[in-house]
């Protein structure tokens, strides 16, 4: 499943999966993007992504076909240390 | 998923979380640096540069089920999440031979679409089933 993520000083990033990110595609991207913000419609894809993660102890990195065959609820939040 | 560390992560389950769940939160909290996933779901908050609270369901295919957006002050109802997802098992056992009217919680009536419930669906299901 998830693999263990390496430790670094860097803070690790994740993102969405098959992101362009070069500016010589910028124009391009933001066209991605838009038609990409239309996939959050129920019956749509979710669009896949690889994000660093702490769960039980370990730094992992999750990614969220990898949850292919289950029920996966998905919560977003603020943030931490938030009150609700 | 928010826009924190998994660093910061750890130190909220270790700190507070762990005090509220023993044993600390049991699955994965993600990090989205920059909020680059939550821009694609649609919920990230440009102007206080954070995630807004949105939910999703998604089923065993990759399929989006369910969303819900909060704003941040308000919280969720995760007994309304669970029951959601339960419906959506229903429908997906029956491959959509039944359906959940509103109010449906497990042990409940669940309708069978077809010819023979249009215009009956009064007969099936009253009011007062959306509330108890």
């Amino acid at each position: 499943m998830a693999e263990k993520a390496k430790v670094g000083c860097a803070r690790p990033t994740g993102g969405p999966v098959g992101e362009e990110t070069s500016e010589e595609t910028a124009k391009e991207t933001t066209q991605v993007e838009k038609e990409v913000k239309t996939m959050t419609q129920v019956g749509k894809k979710a669009p896949d992504f690889i994000a660093p993660a702490y769960q039980k102890g370990q730094f992992i990195n999750v990614q969220l076909s990898e949850y292919l065959g289950k029920w996966v609820l998905l919560c977003f939040y603020p943030g931490d240390f938030t009150f609700v | 998923m928010s826009i924190d560390s998994m660093y910061v992560h750890k130190m909220w389950d270790d700190h507070e979380l762990s005090k509220m769940v023993d044993g600390g939160i049991p699955f994965a909290m993600l990090s989205d640096a920059g909020g680059r996933v939550g821009k694609v779901f649609g919920i990230f908050n440009e102007d206080a540069g954070v995630e807004n609270r949105g939910r999703f369901i998604i089923d065993p295919d990759g399929m989006i089920q369910a969303f819900e957006v909060l704003s941040p002050p308000v919280g969720r109802n995760i007994n309304e999440a669970i029951r959601q997802v339960q419906a959506f098992q229903v429908i997906r056992e029956t491959q959509g031979a039944e359906a959940t009217p509103a109010g449906w919680r497990p042990g409940k009536k669940t309708l069978k679409p077809g010819p023979e419930l249009v215009g009956n669906v009064w007969k099936e299901w009253k009011t007062k089933m959306a509330f108890d």
